[in-house]
């Protein structure tokens, strides 16, 4: 249980720290690599709640897919040989006072608010289970998903074509 | 201290509030991408953590590979996007593409 605490605060410490240097860094690149932190600190959470086939995907889908694609865009859109690729924040201290409200607010409610905590079963793998709901209660859901991912594809790709 | 569901909640609440920071004062629009992607991280962690102390099962999960899936779906939409409007602004600040405000 002490191994769980510990990695829990270190996965924790993590997640919120990588965060912290993707919205504070001054270069988009370095933004991009700490993100790469943020969602393995996150898959290691998803890890420690049971969740492992959500660690993996997280992994497979964001970190494969989603980042590389955010620092192709990077790359593509800005001429990093001649021109810089700093980014200017503009209204800091209104967006730092709300955002900090916001998170405020919300840890307040969480921690106030009586949850109906069940006891929960432990160690049980959840592949064959989501592969089972996934065919049979949510079968309608999973159908739409495909269609809204080719749909994606195929807009994103019409989009991003040089019309000129 | 036994890790509880305020722990989790607690991280996915700074997640929140650091995405959210990230979508209002960046003007980047590939950063503000990536405080979406810290919101929609934070529900993720909400979801799941509530699928394990809530008692729902797995259900909770299902609806977490949903979310995955639409934020894969909108990152390339959005991409795409970006990548238009540089073609054509020579940019990719968000308030620099204001043709339609005159």
């Amino acid at each position: 249980m002490i191994y769980y605490t510990i990695l829990f605060y270190v996965f924790a410490v993590l997640a919120v720290a990588t965060a912290f240097y993707v919205v504070f860094a001054k270069n988009v690149i370095h933004s991009a690599f700490a993100l790469f932190g943020t969602l393995f600190a996150v898959a290691g959470l998803f890890v420690l709640l049971n969740a492992d086939f959500i660690a993996i995907t997280q992994i497979m889908v964001y970190v494969g897919g989603i980042l590389v694609l955010m620092i192709f865009g990077v790359m593509l859109t800005t001429k990093i040989a001649d021109i810089d690729i700093h980014t200017k924040n503009l209204n800091r201290i209104p967006a730092i006072l709300f955002s900090t409200g916001i998170t405020v607010i919300l840890i307040f409610i969480l921690f106030t608010t009586k949850w109906n905590i069940k006891p929960q079963v432990q160690n049980q793998e959840t592949v064959s289970q989501i592969g089972k709901l996934m065919l049979t209660t949510y079968l309608l859901p999973f159908e739409i998903a495909s269609i809204v991912l080719l749909v994606a594809l195929v807009g994103s790709a019409m989009y991003a074509r040089k019309t000129k | 201290m036994e890790i509880g569901l305020h722990h989790f909640l607690t991280v996915g609440a700074i997640l929140f509030g650091l995405g959210l920071f990230a979508m209002i004062t960046r003007r980047n629009a590939i950063l503000v991408l990536m405080g979406i992607e810290l919101i929609l991280n934070s529900a993720n962690i909400n979801l799941v953590a509530f699928s394990k102390f809530g008692g729902l099962g797995v259900d909770g999960q299902m609806i977490t590979i949903f979310v995955i899936i639409l934020a894969v779906a909108e990152a390339a939409v959005a991409l795409g996007i970006v990548l238009n409007l540089y073609n054509n602004f020579e940019t990719v600040d968000v308030d620099e593409a204001n043709l339609m405000k005159d």
